[in-house]
């Protein structure tokens, strides 16, 4: 290797072990995030087109900026930074792990102006004494200490927490690895929804990115139900699902809710949304004459339009099982119909099952009432598989336990060195300077007063 | 005594509370200090109450959830965790007049909340019925109060410092001179972020177990998530800032103050001004 070769390799090692750059980039992270929560993402081209031109659509889908945290340029950053951090750790780890793993034993005359607190006493009595004294006393009010003799003084080496000092690197490869555990998934799983009609199974599902991935098993919606508050807000969506696996039931009609999925073989599914199957459903209403005669049950599907005794023809224009969201003086299930007299003009009223009389007041010729549908729900399901989530999960503990070993643990150390009738004391804490100064002088006022 | 009452006792107990603070940096007798503090520890026992009453109304109605579901709830919470992390440098470092300088958060809070909000105890919607809100919740908003903490912190010290600049020594006069030195202002903001930051991380952490739990994503860039991080990244700046040389004081404080604006924007302003999958304040 020639030496320009190897001085630009070292300025770029150097260039990713700076904390300049790691700044630099957080910021840059924080700065350009902005961006995809100002502008919707990943929506269609119409929809951009109402807010803004198409000179600006060009520049900003070539930006990447319609899905711009997975654009080029925004995953270059985030690898750029993982290099980054794992530069830097690699470059300290070493000198950190020397801190832990071999301590300064000796405390010289040199290293003892580089502590931030010292202290000298006058102790009577001759080194051995006052050397197993000064080990008994640390034992019991800090920690055990090593003796190193050297050059007829000794040297004593006491501390607590060294493995604080990791806390750092547990956190930066905490990062490191909830990025691995990112790629797992995106690579290994999927994600996708499927719509299930009450009574109806599926074995495959469709991804976001649309491709249809097989199950392996079946899902078979037994049931779906809606509830709502007084208020008319929506309270539960309940799916009752049942699981079948080469022809066994597996799964019995578990309830899946909002907040309470079903997994099977790995793959989950999530309560997410509903509809109505408006290609089978069935309304059932009673129409009788105001002036008399036996009333006539009538039944029809949506759009569907039915001939009345009196020769005009009603039709179903919407329903819902639950009105109040709607009209909130009214609660159950209605439906809005359109009803044609014979060679007059259409009129459309809604009629309500459990307000059977609502209808009279109304006034018109006939008289009906809703007596409610055998409609078909749907349940929307969003589907997941995910293998790389326990991997981000570790991450996210390391990150926590990590973060609670740099900030709120500290490496303390205390060096004594007995000398004929006299005692040095020194020491130095790696976090929280005031507090171990406070630690260090209480520590002394006992010495002074044994 | 109804929980809206209690809100409104704490509210004034921190009104009054302030401006004993104010008195106190007036007229510097350390028996007003210890009245500006004990006044708001009364506010913080009534409001403690109140939450714990609103929580228990909630159940009379037959909603029974944590008061933690809108606007206004989140809003004196928020107050709430605010005045407990005061209470704790409060009486772990005994510098009164910090007060002065965090308690306005609080009353800000909580007047905005009794004057603006609506109170009504709502039932909860699906996606929020889960134990984890209440996780995530408290772990974030115990974050948001240390940053505001900070963030009031940061303004003494460039109120000192800029005071200092400006006579030239240091010897400022005043009410000024009654702050804590510009070095124990700067070690108390980085202590106040050091508490938040691993709060923040497990909110945001909370927060993706409970949407992986729900709809099968850890994480989906959606707005709210996307600030909760760009504010992560703030102040993992502002960590990192201060262990080169040359970012400690007046530009730790800048950043302190930049990191709770964003704080606050992702706070309100996302559901203000941008729109996602969080509900507070949607309407
Ligand atoms: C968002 C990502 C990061 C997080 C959450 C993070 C977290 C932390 C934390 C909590 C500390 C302890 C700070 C303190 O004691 O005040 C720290 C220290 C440090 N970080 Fe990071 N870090 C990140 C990225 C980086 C990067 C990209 C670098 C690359 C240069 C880096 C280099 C350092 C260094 C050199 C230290 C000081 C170590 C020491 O005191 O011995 N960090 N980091």
């Amino acid at each position: 290797m020639t030496t320009s070769n190897r001085g630009f390799l070292q300025a770029l090692w150097d260039f990713f072990c700076s904390l300049k750059l790691a700044i630099f980039l957080l910021i840059l992270l924080a700065a350009t995030s902005i961006i995809g929560t100002i502008i919707p993402q990943g929506q269609l081209r119409p929809e951009y087109l109402q807010t803004i031109s198409e000179t600006k659509l060009k520049l900003y889908s070539t930006l990447g900026f319609f899905d711009m945290y997975h654009s080029w340029w925004f995953m270059l950053l985030l690898y750029l930074f993982t290099v980054n951090i794992v530069a830097c750790s690699i470059k300290r780890l070493p000198r950190v792990w020397k801190i832990i793993s071999e301590p300064t034993l000796i405390m010289t005359d040199s290293f003892e102006k580089s502590l931030s607190v010292t202290h000298d006493l006058r102790l009577e009595g001759d080194t051995v004494t006052l050397r197993d004294r000064m080990v008994a006393f640390l034992k019991a009010e800090f920690a055990a200490p090593v003796v190193t003799e050297h050059d007829g003084e000794f040297h004593l080496f006491a501390q607590k927490a060294p493995y604080s000092r990791l806390g750092v690197y547990v956190v930066h490869l905490s990062i490191v690895v909830i990025f691995i555990g990112a790629l797992i998934g995106s690579f290994l799983g999927f994600k996708g929804y499927v719509n299930i009609t009450e009574g109806g199974s599926v074995s495959s599902v469709q991804t976001f990115s649309g491709q249809r991935i097989d199950l392996g098993f079946t899902v078979k919606c037994d049931d779906f139900k809606v509830s709502f508050y007084d208020t008319g807000a929506p309270k539960e969506f309940k799916s009752l699902l049942t699981v079948m696996d080469n022809g066994r039931v597996v799964i019995d009609k578990r309830p899946v809710i909002v907040n309470d999925p079903l997994t099977y073989k790995g793959i989950t599914f999530y309560q997410s949304s509903y509809g109505q199957d408006e290609a089978g459903g069935i309304f059932y209403f009673t129409v009788r004459d105001r002036k008399g005669g036996t009333p006539v049950k009538v039944s029809a599907g949506y759009g569907e339009k039915k001939l009345l005794p009196d020769g005009s023809t009603m039709q179903v224009l919407e329903a819902t099982q639950e009105v109040s969201q709607f009209v909130p003086q009214f609660s159950g299930p209605a439906a809005r119909i359109e009803v044609t007299p014979k060679g007059g003009e259409p009129v459309s009223f809604i009629v309500f099952k459990n307000f059977p009389a609502f209808d009279e007041q109304r006034g018109g010729a006939l008289v009906f009432t809703y007596d409610g549908s055998d409609e078909k729900m749907y349940t929307g399901l969003q589907v997941a598989k995910d293998p790389g989530v326990w991997v981000v999960w570790t991450g996210c503990f390391m990150m926590v336990a990590g973060c609670c070993m740099a900030f709120f643990m500290s490496h303390k150390r205390i060096w004594v060195r007995v000398r004929k009738g006299h005692v040095t004391i020194g020491g130095g804490a790696s976090k929280n300077p005031a507090g171990f100064q406070l630690m260090f002088d209480e520590i002394v006022d006992k010495l002074k007063k044994q | 005594m109804t929980s809206s009452m209690m809100f409104n006792i704490a509210t004034f107990s921190y009104l009054v509370s302030m401006l004993i603070f104010f008195a106190f940096l007036a007229t510097r007798v350390k028996g007003v200090g210890l009245a500006g503090s004990l006044v708001s520890y009364f506010g913080f026992i009534v409001h403690t109450a109140a939450i714990i009453l609103r929580w228990k109304e909630s159940y009379d109605i037959g909603h029974g959830h944590a008061p933690l579901s809108n606007l206004y709830e989140s809003v004196t919470f928020f107050a709430w965790t605010i005045i407990l992390i005061f209470g704790i440098i409060d009486l772990k470092y005994k510098y009164r007049v910090v007060g002065a300088f965090v308690v306005p958060f609080a009353l800000f809070g909580m007047a905005w909340a009794q004057l603006g909000l609506s109170s009504g105890i709502e039932p909860l919607v699906p996606a929020l019925q889960s134990n984890w809100l209440l996780y995530h919740v408290i772990t974030c908003f115990l974050g948001y109060a240390a940053f505001a903490v900070a963030c009031g912190l940061s303004i003494m010290y460039l109120i000192k410092a800029g005071q200092e600049g400006a006579a030239g020594t240091a010897q400022a006069g005043g009410i000024i001179s009654m702050f804590p030195s510009i070095k124990i202002l700067d070690d108390l903001n980085y202590k106040a972020i050091m508490i938040g930051f691993p709060l923040l991380t497990l909110g945001i952490i909370t927060g993706a177990a409970w949407a992986n739990y729900a709809w099968g994503t850890y994480w989906s860039w959606d707005p709210k998530e996307t600030w909760s991080l760009i504010v992560w990244f703030i102040y993992a700046a502002f960590l990192h800032a201060r262990i080169t040389r040359g970012w400690v004081g007046k530009r730790a404080a800048i950043l302190s103050i930049v990191g709770f604006a964003a704080t606050i924007f992702c706070y309100l302003g996302v559901n203000l001004v941008l729109s996602g999958l969080h509900s507070y304040g949607g309407r």
